[in-house]
């Protein structure tokens, strides 16, 4: 039957196309259809958002006054707090459940019959991640500076600490979330698996005790991971240097922390382009 | 047939493909053949390797053993370039999401160079009118033909089919089977597993029959259903249904009809389909050692 239509136009040793879409269009490609995707979630994105903001209002409820002498008042201090909590929810929690549903529902397979490279899988998501982190960031300021008395970070410095930190840290958390997603065998235990270093982190991390109040050992654990760090450089943006005497180094450690997220960010990123796979461990 | 094409003519080339799972053989040396522009069809009963064969091919699974060619290419080792080259649709059923079917078929073309235009695929496999409908709301035949899309979007060169039409009404079968049929004539080598006999005789330019992970039979649809020559004779006699099985079907049906005053009732002659060959084929490879069923070599 093909006799009369010789394929010419495939001729076998025609070099393959040598020019396929670069990472930056397929990233963008990716973001587009990510933030469709979420977004048209609707449960999803009240929940999402609602959270962080239910829990700012209640525990501003339930916890006010100073903090020592500090004149910092404790609802200042826990917004910071929340949003280190809302942002690695964003990132960790969110990237790792949502690769292990792709990787459920046939999404990934599909992505790996195309020319689709994984960094651009991955940039998509992270876009996703940091919009929802933009988001929730401003919704958070908006509520603490209209209801809870906080003030917008006071210098140009101030700013620029805000800024890398969140940028730092919602980098951190992505690929933190991404490295774990590929351990997950399956997406019904995606959700445990990635809620509970979420869930103890913020418990030992400052996100919803003051942190010097917390046992000594339990500070200790928590200088481990990136929460802790993404809190006190968030902290050490809005707050007063008054509030310096309850940090338990009587610094804010900048270096310390772009060193402790950085080492993650770098762990990670080796762990993600070693283990992740398409297709999973099952089809070896 | 294949043996005097040139090797740079064949798509897909196999030699001693090898696969288990925890010991269990599900593929056990499997030598293929397929030329470009061709369209090849793999049949078996469930668990026959089929899905695992393409699966390799596709780049989607690791063999055991064996030398696989695709395109020129290891599928092993293929990268991006190569994957531009091939269109899968797989098995599985495309996830019901929010997306609308234009945007995941425009979303697909963009990870191409040169892809089809997404508006004239959406028509190609008939979902111009769904084409703004969110892929949740499609029903189970259409998110079948959204994946067809997705397979054809990037012009690949060789495209995989894995058991394609399963669950389609018989309408939307006949719609798919002019769309590959369009394709092929295009230039577009395919591949595809079925558990449909016709689909294969209507489609396929050659097949390959597996059972229990090698080739049993090879040959064009036309060459598998007439390999067996006896027909079968079958009239209603005054003592009830008769049926001979005979190398000389027109020597049986003159004496009958000498012995016979005035019509025979119920006169028929079938020679064997596809579909009987297929199943003694089947029954064949169940019930002989699988050393002695090997036909590629």
């Amino acid at each position: 039957m093909i006799a009369t239509t010789e394929p010419t136009k495939y001729a076998s040793n025609e070099p393959p196309a040598a020019r396929l879409p670069g990472l930056p269009k397929l990233a963008a490609v990716r973001g587009i259809v990510e933030l469709k995707l979420f977004f048209r979630q609707r449960e999803s994105v009240v929940f999402t958002f609602a959270l962080p903001i239910i829990l700012l209002l209640l525990f501003g409820q339930i916890f006010h006054g100073q903090i020592g002498h500090t004149g910092v008042d404790f609802r200042q201090y826990f917004i910071a707090g929340i949003m280190a909590s809302g942002l690695m929810s964003a990132t960790f929690v969110n990237l790792g459940v949502s690769i292990a549903l792709d990787r459920d529902d046939g999404t990934l397979t599909r992505l790996a019959g195309t020319p689709l490279p994984a960094t651009a899988y991955f940039a998509g998501k992270a876009i996703l991640a940091f919009v929802v982190c933009a988001l929730e960031v401003a919704v958070l300021l908006a509520i603490g500076v209209l209801l809870l008395g906080l003030h917008l970070p006071a210098s140009a410095e101030r700013w620029f600490t805000l800024g890398w930190v969140l940028v730092l840290g919602a980098a951190t958390c992505s690929l933190l979330g991404i490295a774990v997603s590929c351990l997950i065998k399956s997406s019904r235990s995606a959700v445990a698996v990635m809620n509970l270093p979420y869930l103890v982190l913020s418990f030992i991390s400052g996100v919803y005790f003051v942190f010097s109040d917390l046992p000594h050992s339990l500070q200790q654990v928590a200088a481990i991971f990136p929460l802790k760090w993404i809190c006190q450089g968030l902290r050490s943006a809005f707050l007063p240097n008054s509030l310096l005497v309850t940090e338990p180094a009587h610094s804010w450690q900048h270096g310390e922390t772009a060193l402790v997220l950085g080492a993650w960010l770098v762990a990670s990123l080796v762990i993600c382009i070693k283990m992740f796979s398409w297709r999973g461990r099952q089809s070896r | 047939m294949t043996s005097a094409t040139s090797q740079a003519a064949l798509a897909v080339r196999v030699r001693g493909l090898s696969k288990q799972y925890q010991g269990k053989t599900a593929v056990d040396g499997i030598d293929l053949d397929i030329e470009r522009g061709e369209v090849f069809a793999l049949l078996g009963p469930n668990g026959a390797g089929k899905t695992t064969t393409v699966e390799i091919l596709e780049g989607h699974r690791r063999r055991d053993g064996g030398a696989v060619s695709v395109l020129g290419v290891d599928p092993g080792r293929a990268d991006r370039h190569w994957r531009a080259r091939i269109g899968i649709v797989l098995q599985s059923d495309l996830a019901a999401g929010e997306l609308t079917v234009r945007e995941m078929i425009t979303q697909f073309s963009a990870y191409y160079q040169g892809s089809r235009d997404p508006g004239e695929v959406i028509a190609a496999v008939g979902l111009t009118g769904q084409a703004g409908t969110r892929l949740r709301r499609l029903s189970g035949g259409q998110r079948r033909r959204v994946d067809v899309a997705i397979g054809i979007v990037g012009r690949p060169e060789l495209l995989f089919l894995d058991e394609p039409t399963t669950g389609f009404d018989p309408q939307a079968r006949r719609q798919f089977w002019e769309l590959i049929a369009g394709l092929s004539r295009d230039g577009t080598t395919i591949l595809l597993t079925t558990h449909y006999l016709d689909e294969a005789a209507a489609l396929a330019d050659r097949l390959a029959v597996l059972a229990g992970g090698r080739v049993v039979a090879l040959g064009t649809p036309a060459d598998l259903g007439r390999s067996d020559a006896k027909a079968t004779v079958s009239w209603l006699g005054p003592d009830g249904p008769h049926s001979v099985s005979t190398d000389e079907p027109t020597r049986c049906v003159v004496r009958l009809a000498e012995s016979t005053e005035g019509e025979i009732a119920g006169l028929s002659v079938t020679r064997p389909s596809l579909e009987d060959r297929y199943l003694e084929l089947i029954a064949e490879a169940d019930g002989r050692p699988l050393s002695q069923t090997g036909a590629g070599r």
